[in-house]
């Protein structure tokens, strides 16, 4: 049997696979990113802390209301996602006539917000959460054995990304949006209500890091810290991808995480840093990012 | 019954120690830990109970000491928990330290008490290094170490027939040297390495890992990690069917908190290597309702051994009348025959290691427990000669 | 950039210090010569060592209009080198420092020399990127002890001559440092340089056409930053023994930002005052847990929304003299 690299062929199928399932996380994450960067021009810090009390909204209603995963995976990014409107309605929406960086702070001083208030009710230890009935158990492929759930993840997340991707490049209210970034005056003539565009477009964003929070809510404990580590990962991803661009932060969440997953069995001291190897070398080359359009 | 236990150890070691007669000890105990981290649960504001129960049990206030507990939270930083430390060295006049895991504080910690003369009783912390490489004349380790966890897990995994082992290990000192001291272990009971694979530390996928443990053809999977860490990596085993597959898992270092956050149900089968266990006899028992009544959970090894950690070294400033002198204090501790109500007979040896038997359990299966905290079987008792390493000779304080 | 307000000295250069700031300079020194007399001197010097990062922060985010994402890895850098240097080269304190300045200048011009070339957020991600695999080394590499860090540094005889074994002793070699550290700043800022910089921070465009060479004066003004970031680091290492994992991840970066942000960037004094009132906040609610982090956040939320001059700012504002 042919080895590469001293791997066997069927180890490095199966981690290919696990790194294509970090990277649905990767890419429903980066994409929520993007499209309130390239809509908004906010860079979402406060990503990673929505993720996370998406999670455990998943988990209150499971333990306090007695509601199961079906029903938390649409209503908890919801809830998330109003949450998100609140914010930019009360916040976000007085700094658009300044530079973006004051959004990077603001939403960096939310994310220590809202992590502080979970971590100082809930502890950092982790709270259980159950995978669904349905999708218990799993499939063996020869080459490894793939839970069932994390299929799901996958198909949830390709069907998420390109719905979105759908939604904003090729329907007209997804012309509108990108009409409204690029000339509110213009658009608001047009009878568009923009600043009610812009509170959508922010809560979908935030609703899109939800639903990624509830995937997660089963294969990790639910824990106050689980979006902190993975915020500035996603945000290397947004950057390779090229901020804004939303094909392009979806193929380089899958990208990455496929990537990473190689670097876990070559050298997996290295997983966490390896991506903000590649985004230092793409800032370099590409300033733009790998799908983005030059400035 | 703890407390009679605790006034014969005092008034024995009275008997032996110097002829004081205790009268207007000042005493100031600092219990610093984990209180809002990943090892809050196992130690944090538990070990503060543990400390101040051990005081009253003690009965210090009827033998004229006054004695006040502190606490804080170091963050499982180096950096804070010094910076604690110093200050309470330095401006609130502590005499002791009490628990600290997290062995990378401890090791920081472990030379500011030597600096001080202080006296540093440890019980979260696992490295075997603070009474080796870094040994201090005024510190006492107490509960467990990682050379005591391989020997009891790793020994009896491997005798069990668990030979090839793969190993999964966080990637710092504390899991290089729980994988190091377990691989040593493995090999002396004829076992083999068959690989391992190093995690950043922490993490929260382990399925590529699992996966490569899976492909070494191991039998048995070592996780030389803690808290979320091996309870993550635990859960994803049981999600990818390694465990159903054949192969056993062996978690190193698992604290009863994290069996029961993990619930009997994916826990059961796992061997662990713990020197208490809150069901094992009416002492336990009896103290651990006390304690549940005031934190509303059942107590680790850890809270345990800052309960026992404090009555010895009351015993001994009781004996000396004074804490002013920690390497004094120390060096009366090592000469008490103690006679602890939950770690038995208890030798602390030149080095500070506390000596004392550790045991292998079993975790129950969901039949067996008859309730949420009903999670071990004691397959084995292992003595304290065979469960920790010898002492190096240049450690030995008691000769200097 | 935007960033930045305008409440900068508009003194013209080589005219000396104002009078206003050559007061509180004298002030401030007075109060840290008694301060440890009422508070733990190894506190105060946190706080020092903290002011004096946060003023070469200040250098490059207020004055030189560049927010880096990534000092954590200048500070912390050079406090892993001074504690190496003291440690296992055995060399005195000031020499230790030296070793660590220097290591952050270097890591500032090469990181800096990259960096430059990309603007606003780019530029941030590009330092963020570089403090990530900086940080990655402290992890990985032998000398930095991985997660203990390097711990029991000596804290040696200064010259080899003066023992710092004295938390007083050692608190006036740190007051020297971090104040001499803050002057030093002072005069980069109020020099023609740093009218130079300013003028870049207002207008990129008209600079370049000017004919003034942009980029050389970012790379410079980067390294100075980066340098002044190693002095704080490295004088820390020597204050608290150690060097550990803390000071190089990014959330020290982000604490950083936020001393500047609070206390007012683009203001002499500003990050002094951010500084102080941070570390203390720490120091003082630590009890508190989780409540440290939500409280901090809640002021970055409030800075950003309210007061974007900062405290200092604000004071600036109202007196309608720089501070």
């Amino acid at each position: 049997m042919f080895e590469l690299l001293g791997i066997p062929p069927q180890v490095l199928l199966g981690q290919l696979l696990l790194g294509l399932i970090n990277g649905s996380f990767y890419a429903v994450l980066s994409l929520g990113l993007a499209v309130i960067f390239g809509l908004l021009n906010i860079i979402n810090f406060a990503h990673g802390a929505l993720y996370m009390a998406a999670a455990f909204v998943a988990w209150m209603f499971l333990n306090y209301l007695g509601i199961g995963y079906w029903p938390a995976l649409i209503l908890s990014p919801l809830i998330v996602g109003a949450f998100g409107m609140v914010l930019e309605r009360t916040m976000l929406s007085r700094l658009y006539h300044l530079d973006h960086l004051y959004g990077l702070l603001l939403t960096f001083g939310l994310a220590l917000v809202i992590q502080g208030l979970f971590r100082n009710y809930y502890g950092v230890s982790g709270l259980p959460y159950q995978i669904p009935e349905a999708l218990g158990g799993g499939t063996n492929l020869g080459f490894m054995f793939l839970p069932n759930y994390r299929a799901w993840i996958v198909v949830a997340s390709v069907l998420v990304c390109f719905g979105t991707w759908f939604l904003i490049e090729k329907t007209r209210l997804g012309a509108y949006l990108r009409a409204g970034t690029e000339n509110p005056v213009l658009v608001g003539a047009f009878g568009v209500n923009v600043p009610l565009m812009i509170t959508l477009t922010y809560g979908f964003g935030v609703a899109l890091a939800g639903f990624a929070g509830v995937l997660a809510a089963p294969i990790y404990s639910v824990n106050p810290v689980m979006g902190e580590q993975l915020i500035i990962t996603v945000f290397a991803v947004v950057v390779i991808g090229g901020m804004g661009s939303i094909m392009g932060a979806i193929l380089t969440g899958y990208m990455l995480g496929i990537v990473e997953g190689l670097t876990r069995v070559f050298y997996p001291e290295g997983s966490n840093v390896v991506i903000f190897v590649i985004m230092a070398i793409v800032l370099m080359l590409k300033p733009e990012g790998l799908f983005g359009r030059p400035a | 019954m703890i407390r009679k236990l605790a006034i014969s150890l005092s008034a024995f070691a009275a008997m032996t120690g110097a002829p004081a007669v205790a009268q207007d000890i000042d005493v100031k105990l600092g219990v610093l830990n984990d209180r809002s981290g990943t090892y809050a649960d196992l130690s944090g504001e538990g070990s503060a109970v543990a400390t101040r129960m051990a005081v009253e049990d003690f009965g210090a206030a009827e033998k004229g000491m006054d004695v006040e507990v502190l606490s804080a939270d170091h963050q499982n930083k180096p950096d804070v928990g010094s910076n604690i430390a110093r200050e309470w060295y330095d401006v609130e006049g502590v005499d002791a330290i009490v628990d600290v895991p997290t062995s990378s504080v401890a090791l920081a910690v472990a030379d500011i008490t030597a600096d001080n003369n202080g006296v540093f009783l440890i019980s979260g912390a696992g490295s075997t290094s603070l009474t080796r490489e870094q040994c201090q004349p005024t510190t006492v380790h107490w509960t467990y170490d990682t050379a005591a966890l391989a020997n009891g897990t790793g020994g009896a995994v491997t005798n069990a027939g668990g030979e090839k082992w793969f190993f999964l290990t966080a990637d710092y000192a504390f899991g290089h040297s729980l994988e190091e001291n377990t691989m040593d272990v493995v090999r002396e009971n004829g076992g083999e390495v068959v690989g391992s694979v190093r995690h950043p530390f922490p993490a929260q996928d382990f399925s590529s890992y699992l996966l490569q443990a899976q492909g070494s053809g191991a039998d048995v999977i070592g996780l030389a990690n803690a808290g979320s860490d091996t309870v993550n990596a635990i859960k994803q085993a049981s999600e990818f069917g390694i465990t159903q597959a054949g192969q056993s898992l062996a978690a190193l270092l698992m604290f009863v908190t994290d069996v029961h956050s993990l619930g009997a149900e994916t826990a059961q089968g796992l061997n662990l290597t713990e020197a208490f266990y809150w069901d094992q006899n009416d002492a336990t028992r009896e103290w651990t309702e006390r304690y549940e009544a005031e934190m509303g959970s059942k107590p680790t090894m850890v809270h345990a051994g800052a309960y026992s950690s404090t009555l010895a070294y009351l015993a001994a400033v009781e004996a000396l009348g004074s804490a002013e002198d920690g390497a004094a204090v120390v060096a009366q501790m090592r000469e008490m025959d103690i006679d602890d109500p939950f770690f038995g007979k208890v030798e602390i040896r030149g080095d500070g290691r506390a000596v004392h038997d550790m045991y292998l359990f079993e975790v129950k299966s969901p039949d067996q427990s008859e309730g949420e905290w009903d999670l071990y079987n004691q397959v084995a008792t292992i003595s304290g000669e065979d469960a920790f390493l010898p002492m190096l000779e240049e450690c030995d304080f008691s000769k200097q | 950039m935007a960033m930045a307000d305008n409440t900068t000295s508009r003194a013209a250069p080589g005219a000396g210090m104002p009078m206003l700031h050559k007061v509180i300079f004298a002030v401030l020194l007075v109060f840290l010569i008694t301060l440890p007399f009422f508070v733990y001197p190894v506190f105060a010097m946190k706080v020092m060592c903290f002011a004096l990062f946060a003023a070469a922060f200040n250098l490059l985010l207020g004055f030189g209009g560049l927010l880096s994402f990534g000092h954590a890895a200048y500070f912390g850098g050079a406090s892993y080198i001074a504690a190496h240097a003291s440690k296992v080269w055995g060399l005195t304190p000031e020499l230790s420092i030296l070793c660590g300045a220097a290591a952050a200048a270097f890591l500032g011009f090469i990181i800096g020399s990259l960096a430059i070339r990309r603007q606003g957020i780019y530029f941030a991600m590009v330092t963020l990127a570089f403090a990530q695999m900086v940080y990655f080394i402290a992890l990985q590499a032998d000398f930095t002890g991985g997660e203990d860090g390097i711990q029991s540094v000596p804290r040696g005889n200064l010259f080899g001559l003066v023992s710092l074994e004295d938390n007083m002793a050692l608190y006036f070699f740190v007051l020297l440092v971090t104040f001499g550290g803050i002057l030093a700043l002072y005069r980069i800022v109020h020099s023609p340089f740093g009218e130079v910089l300013k003028a870049i921070r207002e207008n990129e465009q008209r600079a370049t056409s000017l004919g003034y060479d942009v980029n050389r004066y970012k790379l410079i003004v980067f390294t100075l930053s980066a340098t002044m970031a190693g002095v704080a680091g490295a004088t820390k290492s020597q204050v608290f023994q150690l060097a550990t994992l803390t000071d190089v991840h990014w959330s020290m970066s982000g604490e950083v930002v936020l001393m500047t942000l609070l206390g007012g960037m683009g203001t002499v004094f500003g990050p002094l005052v951010g500084a102080g009132l941070i570390v203390t906040m720490q120091n003082y609610l630590a009890t508190f847990g989780a409540w440290v982090t939500i409280i901090q956040g809640v002021i970055f939320v409030l800075g950003v929304l309210m007061f974007r001059e900062g405290i200092v700012g604000v004071i600036s504002r109202w007196l309608k003299r720089p501070l």
